[in-house]
């Protein structure tokens, strides 16, 4: 615990954070604050490639745990989640002991006297020893504590949810042939969503529900600084300015935080000093990701550069 | 301030936000976490712990500005306030000659109230009015029809009483400080109605709004009034989001159905036949295809345009939906009614087959001609319409080869039944060749027909 920063207040976490490189905002940064006070999962829901994923990474980094990831999808179940007998050990030992197991049980006269000696010591083989753990029950084995990601919990079934309830509640598990399981060091749980299916009210109710969505034009600028900081100002404040035009179009898909660190690392590679229609009629399909989004915004590419122009001399 | 989080809850339930027992605990503990001094992060804190998507979010933050937007009483001006309205109203007769000779000869003699209102000090006069309505219990209102007795009850709980005994007697011995106090007074009237105009707003929503939504349910769709279109078609909306979640879960355990005993025969060949693993047949299941031919002549339009949002908003549920509107002929509508919203979609549909006066035999002749192909034996057709075909010709033997050609056929009829068969009502001819003729002239009785249309298939 003493490598753990103690984390006193909000501002420490905000600026934890973006010692790891995530620049939160007032709201991100009271949601972790808050977990980890009242000891509550964080559910995470917006759009793609707003830092979802990327905010349990840095929580990770910051406060020096493991992190632990558990990606979902369609059919996911107990055995991958959660933990797993290994058969083969099992099987593999039954014949190893099995003399020993003869020597054990040559002793008994009948029948009922060898099953008698057998139950003494049947659990044997039901041990920790032959569980294999899965991401949850990792997660909760963890002495230092750890930060558990479970990612796009909507593509999960509805079925998987159920079973997160006992962790995300009471940091334990059960373990039919071994009992319950405690965390002994309740985990910093974070739970990502794209909002695919609503999620069940229960599963709801046992966390934090924060939302990310697309950023204010100076956190962004941050962003970009903190994460591309070979690009100049100059450009990073016309390219932030020209992705805000961007988003206000009605497009398939808008290009998110990701997506503006992407196209600000291109035009660091290209060594574009500001942006003009050309390069960034070029660059258009690092930002917009189908035919139909590229060609609705190129007929605007020299406006929205305008734009963000003009908004640069206010702003 | 427990108190006031307590308040807080019941008026963000009013905002439409499900805050639950747990989940209000929760917010406390944030709350004794965050602390109250900063508003922003107060405001976090709170939507963190109660709202539990993006639309509640939007509902919550409302209800926060609105609820802290009155200066709230705070934990030590109502217990000060409180002592100097009951006790010192009785005492300040005699005792008030030494204490108030500081301040001056008029308020000599006079009430608490009358001297808070003449020192004209706003902060004690909000204080006040936020204790009396506590004392008058005004987070229980909940009819606009109640604002008077609140508002009554929070001067009496102010002192009112005493203070218009002050004013006779100051209208015998000092008019123009009468006439001062008479003007206070006014401004406190209107000081106190906005409270409970404001307290209106937080704590009556909830009532109010099932009330308003219990009315709608049970309004008949085709009188309705244009103010309410928008608040209908949010409910047609709700009922659709009940009807999702209820249907589009599959339940495993029912499809289970006989043993299919070549599969278990062949599995347990190893062991010479005996059934160690059974394998079942599974009951297969159809996602519902629906075939929808909707009136959309005058008296029916309005039915018929909720009818079709519904249909329409069951993407989960239902696999394949096609929908036809006619009046005097028939075209699809289905493209519209996906690419547009329900307004211009609505709107797009009237101008094309709308305002004629119905021809069902006509239509049912261009149906048969384009689309008749579309019918499967998993097709649900549901007709939409008051059968009333102006004394043409109904061509029921078109409604029999659809039947035919169909899983069901459910004729819904916005007219009571006792019409039916009445004029030029068609009703009992068509009805021999439907499965199900059901009325359908409120949202309570659309909701029930379709969800009874979806579970056929479940």
């Amino acid at each position: 615990m003493a490598d753990q920063k103690a984390s006193t207040s909000i501002e420490a976490v905000e600026s934890g954070l973006a010692a790891q490189g995530y620049i939160a905002s007032r709201q991100i940064a009271t949601a972790v604050y808050l977990s980890q006070q009242i000891e509550k999962p964080i559910l995470v829901e917006g759009p793609a490639g707003v830092g979802k994923t990327e905010l349990a990474k840095a929580i990770a980094a910051w406060r020096g745990m493991k992190m632990i990831r558990l990606q979902c999808y369609e059919g996911l179940d107990e055995a991958k989640a959660l933990y797993e007998w290994k058969y083969a050990k099992q099987l593999l030992y039954t014949q190893i002991l099995k003399d020993k197991l003869g020597e054990v049980l040559g002793g008994a006269q009948t029948l009922h006297a060898a099953l008698d000696q057998l139950h003494d010591f049947g659990d044997v083989f039901f041990s920790k020893e032959f569980v294999e753990p899965r991401p949850l029950l990792q997660a909760l084995e963890q002495p230092g504590g750890c930060v558990l990601l479970i990612d796009e919990i909507d593509k999960s079934d509805a079925e998987f949810e159920s079973l997160l309830l006992e962790i995300l509640s009471d940091f334990q598990v059960t373990i039919p042939e071994l009992g319950t399981v405690s965390a002994i060091t309740p985990p910093t749980v974070i739970l990502t969503s794209n909002s695919e299916r609503d999620l069940g009210d229960a599963l709801k109710r046992r966390c934090l529900h924060l939302h990310i969505g697309f950023p204010e034009q100076r956190l962004e600028e941050r962003i970009v600084e903190s994460r591309v900081p070979g690009i100049s100002q100059a450009l990073r404040r016309q390219m932030v300015g020209f992705i805000h035009e961007i988003r206000s179009l009605d497009l398939k898909k808008l290009p998110s935080v990701s997506e503006t660190i992407d196209w600000a690392r291109v035009l660091v590679l290209l060594q574009a000093s500001e942006l003009d229609s050309e390069i960034v009629k070029d660059t258009l399909n690092v930002l917009l990701k189908y035919e139909a989004d590229i060609e609705a915004a190129t007929p605007q590419v020299t406006t929205f550069i305008a734009k963000a122009a003009r908004s640069n001399v206010f702003g | 301030m427990r108190e006031n989080l307590h308040r807080f809850f019941r008026a963000a339930r009013g905002a439409g936000v499900h805050v639950s027992p747990a989940e209000s605990i929760d917010a406390m503990r944030a709350v004794a976490q965050v602390g109250l001094s900063d508003r922003a992060i107060l405001r976090d804190a709170l939507l963190l712990t109660l709202a539990k998507s993006q639309d509640e979010k939007l509902a919550l933050g409302d209800c926060f500005d609105l609820f802290f937007s009155q200066p709230e009483p705070r934990q030590d001006q109502p217990e000060a306030d409180n002592d100097d309205t009951s006790p010192d109203a009785d005492q300040s007769p005699p005792s008030g000659a030494p204490g108030d000779a500081g301040e001056g000869q008029p308020s000599q003699g006079l009430g608490p109230l009358a001297q808070m209102l003449l020192s004209q000090d706003r902060n004690a006069i909000a204080a006040a009015i936020a204790s009396a309505s506590g004392a008058a219990s005004l987070s229980d209102i909940r009819y606009s029809t109640q604002r008077g007795i609140f508002s009554s009850r929070i001067l009496d709980a102010m002192g009112l009483q005493r203070l218009r005994d002050d004013l006779d007697e100051l209208t015998a011995t000092n008019p123009a400080l009468a006439e001062r106090l008479r003007a206070a007074l006014d401004g406190l009237r209107e000081a106190v109605r906005d409270t409970v105009s404001q307290g209106l707003a937080l704590y009556a929503r909830e009532e109010a709004e099932n009330l308003r939504n219990e009315i709608l349910r049970n309004a008949p769709l085709a009188r309705i009034e244009r103010r309410q279109v928008a608040e209908m078609r949010a409910l047609i909306r709700q009922i659709a989001r009940r009807l999702r979640e209820r249907y589009s879960k599959p339940r495993k355990r029912q499809r289970r159905g006989h043993l299919d005993v070549r599969r278990t025969l062949r599995r347990n060949a190893a062991w010479g036949g005996i059934p160690f693993l059974t394998a079942w047949k599974r009951k297969h299941r159809d996602r519902p295809k629906i075939v929808a031919l909707c009136d959309v002549s005058g008296s029916v339009a309005q039915v018929s345009d909720f009818f079709l949002l519904l249909i329409h908003s069951l993407h989960e549920v239902v696999d394949d939906v096609r929908s036809f509107a006619f009046s005097s002929h028939l075209i699809e509508v289905s493209e519209i009614l996906e690419s547009k919203s329900p307004e211009e979609a609505m709107s797009e549909i009237m101008s094309k087959v709308g305002f004629g006066s119905s021809d069902y035999g006509s239509s049912l002749v261009d149906f048969e001609k384009e689309f008749m192909s579309t019918l499967t034996p998993r097709t649900t057709v549901i007709v939409l319409g008051d059968a009333r075909s102006n004394n043409l010709d109904p061509r029921a033997d078109i409604l029999r080869r659809i039947s035919e050609r169909s899983k069901r056929l459910v004729w819904l009829n916005p007219e009571g039944r006792l019409a039916w068969g009445f004029g030029d009502s068609e009703m009992p001819r068509y009805a021999t060749f439907c499965s199900v003729v059901r009325q359908c002239a409120t949202a309570q009785q659309l909701e029930r027909a379709v969800s009874d249309i979806v579970a056929t298939y479940q």
